[in-house]
C-alpha cells in the first residue's frame, strides 16, 4: 500500500512565490495579533495563584464567584476545568495579602460555604520574579536552539540550506504563537515545552528533505535546480506524510485522553506539526532556492563519490 | 551473501532488551501504603520499639504486611490507606514526641529485583501528589545586617585603638560603611588599624579627604551569600525532618534559591508554618546554688527555671538571659590543639560586648546553651491547623574558662559528630537571612493518581493507533517496526528506572507519547527507501542493504538535531520541562537503536541472506 506514487516529480517549486507570500502574510498576521491582542500568558509566566478544586456535585459557578467576592477575591476568574465538578480559580498577583497564603484562604472560604467540603486538587502559586525569569529562559532556550541548529546545518550541509531551515523553524514558532494569540488560548509551561519539541520535530522533517535535495543534486546531472528540488520533495513525500500522520494520530489521542492539563501541549503540537510539514516543504527549500543554491554547492568532496554503484558489484 | 546477522549482534540486542526489561519490571508492582518511623535528633529506634509497635497494631486489629527495622528506621507496610492512617495515629500516640511518623508509599519490589538495584521510576510531584516550594533567600537583608555589624565593630575597634572619629554610618545603597574623622592623620591611622584587624576590607577615601569608605571584598560578599544560603538549607532540612515526610527533597537552585519538595504532604498551611517557624537560642548561666531535687518536685527557686538536656538530665538555669542567638554570626565544628572536637562561635560586635560583660564575674561557672523551637503538636487549633508547641532543650553546658568575647569556643565535646550537631543547632538558632516563598505548587493525591491514569491510557491508545496503522501500511515490515516500537517503550521505561536522577512527570509522559509517534519515523524512512530501491529494479537483498545504509545518514542527521534541542531544553528548563527533555532525549536514542539495529536484525533474520522473490512491504 502506498499513499502517493507519482511517475513524474510534482512541481512544488512552481508554487514557491505564492507560498512565500502566504507565509509572509501569516507571519505578519501573527505579529499583528501578538502586538494588538497579546498572548494569554498562563500562571507560569504572569505569576499569581491557580486553584483547582473538586466538588461532590456539579459546581455552581455563580455561587463560587459570590463566595470569592465575599472573601475579598473579586478579581478571581472562575471556570470549569475538564468536568462539571472541577473548578479552576485564577487569582492575579496582589500586593495587599501575603501571596503564598491566598490558596489556603480560598479553600477555607469555599469550604465554609459548601455542605460537603471541596477537595483540593491543586494549588499553584508563582511569584512575579519567577514568571519573568521563565519568559526570559524560554526565549533564551528557543534562541540557543535556533543558533545551535543554524551552526549544525551549516556544518553538515550548506549555509543557504541552513538559513532556509532556521527561517522555517522561526516561521513555525511564530505561527504557533500567533494561533495562541488569535484564539487567546492559554500559553503555559507545557505549551513552551511543546514549541521546543516542535522545533525538534520540524527540523527533523526539514533535514530529511535537505538530505534528499543533496542526493538529488548529485544524482540528476542535467536538471534545473527547481526540478531537482521537486524530485527530492516528491520522493520524500510519502515519508513526510506518514510520519506526520502517525505523530498526529498520537497527538489526537493525547488531546482527547491526556486530560485538561495537557490540552495546550497537544494543541500547540497538532497545529505546529501541520505547519511544520508545510514549512519544511515550502519555506525551507524555497528560501534556499531563492538564495541561489546550485549543484556546485552540493557536490561532495571527491573521495566520497566512489561509494555506491561500484561496491554493489563486489558484494 | 548480503544481510546476514553476526552472532554478536543478536547478543547485544537481546542482552540490552533483557536488561531494560528487568529494570523496567519494578514499575509493574503496586506500592504499599506504609509508615516510616524515625527518631528525632540524636535518638535511635530500637528493636523494642519495633516489637512494641507490632504489638499495638495487632491489638488494634490492624493487619500490617510487615514491620521491619532498617537503617535506624522502622518501615511498616499495610494493605490499605485506612489501615495506614489508623496505624499512624496509634504510632504517634504511643511513641510521643521523640519520634517522627511519616506516611509513605513503599515500593513493593520483590527482593531479587531490589538486590540487583532495580527500583521503580521516580515520579514527579504532579504524578504522586505533594507540595513543591521554591524559596528565595533575601540576600539584601543578609548583606545589610553585615553592614550594620561592621558599623558596630568599627566603633569598638576604633575606640580600643584610641582613634577619634566623628561618625560611623552604613550606606546601605552603596554597600559600604562611611567613617568621618576630624583630621587626615586619623583617617590614615584608622585605615591601618582596621586593615590589620581584617584583611578582607577594601578602603577608599571620600572626596573631602576626611571620610574613610570601607566595603568588603567580592570574595567576602560571596562568602556571606553562600553562608546565608547554606544556613537556610540546613535549617529547612532539619524542619522538613520534623514534618515527617518520606523522601523529602531540599536542594539549592542557583545563587539564592532553595527548592523544597514534600511528596505526599497535602496540608500546605502547616507545612509552611513549620518551615517558617523560627528557632532561637539563648545562653544562660546554670544555677548551681538552687535545689534541683526540690525543683523537680515543683518548688523552683524564684530566679531560676527548670530545663532538661537532650538526654533528659534536669538543669536549673538562671532566668536572666546572657545572650540570644541573633548575635551569632557563625558557628563551626573543628578540633582543638589536642585534637579534641570543639565548636567555635563568632558573635557580632554587640554580642561580643554583651557576653564579655556577662562573663566578667562568672568565670568558673557553667553556661548552658538553650535551643528553642516551635513544633506542631497533636492538638488542633481553631484555624484547623496543629497548635505549635514551644520546645526548649539544653543542647550544651560548659564551664566558662575565661572572660568570653567576640570569638569563643566550646570544648570537651564527646565526639566530632556531636560537635557537628551542636554547631548546626547553634547556626539554626542564629538570626538568618529571611526567606520568602516565590513559587508553590500543591498537587492533591487524587489528581496525581488521575494524571498517571491519563498518561498511561494516552500512551496505550497512542501505541495501538500507530501499531494498527503500521501493519496496514507496511504489512509484515509493519509488524517488524511494531516489535521495535514495543521494544523502544520497554527500553525507555527501563532506562528511566535505571538513571537515579530521572523523574517521570506529566509532560514527560507526553514526551513518551510523542516519541511513540515519532519513533516510527526512522522505520518509515528505511522502508520507503527499500521500496524505492525495489522500484528502481534492484534485487531484494540489495534493496534491503541499500535501504538501511542510505537511510541511516538521514536518520542520524535528523535525530542529532532533535537531540540538540532536547539537550538545550534540559539545560535551560526547570522542573516539568526538564522531565520532558529527559524522556525526549532517551526516546530519541532508544528509537534510533531499535529502529536501525533492532529491525535490521529481524529483517535480516526473516528475509536476509536467502533467495526471496519479493518483500512483504
Amino acid at each position: 500500500m502506498r499513499i502517493f506514487s507519482f511517475s513524474q516529480p510534482l512541481n512544488f517549486m512552481r508554487l514557491k512565490w505564492p507560498a512565500i507570500i502566504l507565509s509572509t502574510l501569516l507571519i505578519l498576521g501573527s505579529f499583528f495579533s501578538i502586538a494588538t491582542k497579546g498572548i494569554n500568558w498562563g500562571l507560569d509566566f504572569t505569576g499569581g495563584t491557580v486553584i483547582e478544586v473538586g466538588f461532590a456535585d456539579p459546581a455552581d459557578l455563580t455561587a463560587v464567584r459570590q463566595t470569592l467576592t465575599d472573601a475579598g477575591y473579586g478579581d478571581a476568574v472562575v471556570q470549569l476545568f475538564g468536568t462539571s465538578r472541577d473548578v479552576l480559580i485564577r487569582i492575579p498577583l496582589r500586593t495587599d495579602v501575603e501571596q503564598a497564603a491566598v490558596g489556603d484562604s480560598v479553600i477555607k472560604a469555599l469550604n465554609a460555604q459548601q455542605a460537603e467540603p471541596v477537595t483540593m486538587r491543586r494549588v499553584e502559586f508563582v511569584g512575579p520574579s519567577v514568571g519573568a525569569e521563565l519568559k526570559e529562559d524560554g526565549g533564551l532556550a528557543m534562541l540557543v536552539a535556533l543558533i545551535g541548529i543554524l551552526l549544525y546545518v551549516t556544518m553538515r550541509f550548506e549555509w543557504r540550506l541552513s538559513v532556509g531551515a532556521v527561517a522555517s523553524l522561526a516561521h513555525d514558532v511564530i505561527l504557533t504563537m500567533g494561533l495562541f494569540s488569535v484564539l487567546q488560548l492559554e500559553f503555559d509551561l507545557t505549551v513552551l515545552a511543546a514549541i521546543l519539541a516542535l522545533i525538534g520535530y520540524s527540523i527533523n522533517d526539514t533535514i530529511v528533505v535537505f538530505d534528499r535535495i543533496r542526493e538529488s543534486f548529485r544524482k540528476l546531472r542535467d536538471t534545473s535546480v527547481d526540478d531537482t528540488i521537486n524530485d527530492a520533495i516528491t520522493s520524500t513525500l510519502n515519508r513526510t506524510v506518514i510520519t506526520s500522520l502517525t505523530t498526529v494520530l498520537v497527538l489526537v489521542v493525547l488531546f482527547y485522553m491526556g486530560g485538561a492539563l495537557i490540552h495546550g501541549f497537544a494543541t500547540a503540537l497538532l497545529f505546529g506539526i501541520a505547519i511544520g510539514t508545510y514549512s519544511s516543504i515550502y519555506v525551507a527549500s524555497a528560501i534556499a532556492e531563492i538564495l541561489g543554491i546550485s549543484r556546485e554547492d552540493m557536490l561532495p568532496p571527491p573521495p566520497i563519490e566512489k561509494e555506491g554503484e561500484n561496491t554493489d558489484a563486489l558484494l | 551473501m548480503l544481510n546476514q546477522n553476526p552472532l554478536w549482534r543478536y547478543i547485544v540486542v537481546i542482552g540490552m532488551l533483557l536488561l531494560a526489561l528487568v529494570y523496567a519490571l519494578p514499575n509493574l508492582y503496586p506500592e504499599d501504603p506504609a509508615l516510616n518511623i524515625s527518631a528525632t535528633r540524636g535518638g535511635t529506634v530500637a528493636e523494642e520499639t519495633r516489637l512494641q509497635l507490632e504489638q499495638s497494631f495487632r491489638s488494634a486489629n490492624i493487619a500490617a504486611k510487615s514491620v521491619v527495622l532498617e537503617e535506624g528506621q522502622i518501615l511498616a507496610r499495610f494493605n490499605s490507606t485506612e489501615d495506614q492512617l489508623q496505624a499512624r495515629e496509634i504510632a504517634s500516640q504511643q511513641l510521643g514526641d521523640n519520634f517522627v511518623t511519616a506516611l509513605n508509599l513503599a515500593p513493593a519490589t520483590p527482593d531479587w529485583l531490589t538486590a540487583i538495584g532495580a527500583t521503580p521510576m521516580n515520579l514527579g510531584l504532579d504524578l504522586r501528589g505533594g507540595v513543591h516550594f521554591l524559596m528565595a533567600v533575601d540576600m539584601k537583608a543578609a548583606l545589610d545586617k553585615n553592614l550594620n555589624d561592621m558599623v558596630q565593630t568599627f566603633r569598638t575597634d576604633l575606640r580600643e585603638d584610641k582613634i577619634r572619629y566623628r561618625n560611623v554610618q552604613a550606606d546601605i545603597g552603596r554597600g559600604q560603611v562611611q567613617i568621618s574623622f576630624r583630621t587626615e592623620e586619623d583617617v590614615a591611622a584608622a585605615e591601618t588599624a582596621l586593615r590589620n584587624r581584617d584583611r578582607e576590607l577594601v578602603f577608599s577615601t571620600g572626596s573631602d579627604n576626611l571620610t574613610l569608605l570601607v566595603s568588603i571584598s567580592e570574595i567576602r560578599l560571596k562568602e556571606i551569600r553562600e553562608y546565608a544560603l547554606e544556613q537556610n538549607i540546613t535549617i529547612i532540612r532539619n524542619r522538613v525532618n520534623e514534618i515527617g515526610v518520606a523522601e523529602p527533597l531540599v536542594q539549592r537552585q542557583g545563587a539564592d534559591r532553595i527548592v523544597v519538595q514534600l511528596p505526599g504532604v497535602q496540608d500546605t498551611a502547616s507545612a509552611k508554618e513549620i518551615l517558617g517557624a523560627t528557632a532561637s537560642l539563648e545562653f544562660r548561666l546554670v544555677d548551681e546554688q538552687g535545689d534541683l531535687a526540690a525543683a523537680l518536685e515543683g518548688r523552683v527557686p524564684p530566679n531560676a527555671e527548670l530545663y532538661y538536656t537532650r538526654d533528659g538530665r534536669p538543669l536549673l538555669l538562671e532566668k536572666r538571659i546572657m545572650l540570644t542567638g541573633e548575635h551569632i554570626t557563625g558557628a563551626s565544628s573543628a578540633f582543638d590543639e589536642y585534637s579534641r572536637p570543639q565548636v567555635s562561635i563568632k558573635l557580632d560586635a554587640k554580642g561580643g560586648n554583651m557576653l564579655s560583660a556577662a562573663t566578667r564575674d562568672a568565670i568558673g561557672r557553667r553556661m548552658a546553651s538553650v535551643f528553642i523551637e516551635y513544633k506542631p503538636g497533636t492538638e488542633i487549633g481553631e484555624d484547623g491547623n496543629p497548635v505549635l508547641i514551644k520546645q526548649q532543650e539544653v543542647i550544651n553546658d560548659a564551664t566558662i574558662q575565661a572572660r568570653l568575647g567576640r570569638d569563643f569556643r566550646i570544648t570537651g565535646i564527646s565526639s566530632p559528630g556531636e560537635a557537628q550537631n551542636l554547631s548546626t543547632l547553634l547556626r539554626a538558632g542564629a538570626l538568618i537571612a529571611p526567606i520568602q516563598i516565590i513559587e508553590e505548587r500543591t498537587i492533591g493525591p487524587s489528581l496525581g493518581k488521575e494524571n498517571i491514569d491519563l498518561g498511561v491510557t494516552a500512551i496505550q491508545w497512542g501505541m495501538v493507533c500507530v501499531l494498527i496503522f503500521m501493519v496496514i501500511y507496511y504489512k509484515a515490515f509493519g509488524l517488524v517496526a511494531n516489535l521495535a516500537l514495543v521494544a523502544n517503550l520497554v527500553l525507555i521505561v527501563g532506562i528511566m528506572s535505571m538513571i537515579p536522577g530521572a523523574t517521570l512527570t506529566l509532560p514527560g509522559m507526553a514526551g513518551i507519547v510523542l516519541t511513540v509517534g515519532m519513533a516510527v519515523d526512522a522505520n518509515v524512512l528505511i522502508f520507503e527507501r527499500i521500496r524505492e530501491e525495489l522500484l528502481d529494479g534492484r534485487s531484494v537483498q540489495q534493496a534491503i542493504h541499500h535501504g538501511y545504509d542510505r537511510a541511516f545518514a538521514t536518520i542520524a542527521d535528523s535525530n542529532i538535531t532533535t537531540l540538540l534541542v532536547a539537550l538545550i531544553l534540559f539545560g535551560i528548563g526547570t522542573g516539568p520541562v526538564k522531565g520532558f527533555a529527559v524522556t525526549l532525549a532517551i526516546g530519541i536514542l532508544t528509537s534510533i537503536f531499535t529502529a536501525v539495529v533492532g529491525t535490521r536484525l529481524l529483517v535480516n533474520l526473516f528475509w536476509g541472506g536467502r533467495r526471496v522473490q519479493s518483500l512483504p512491504i
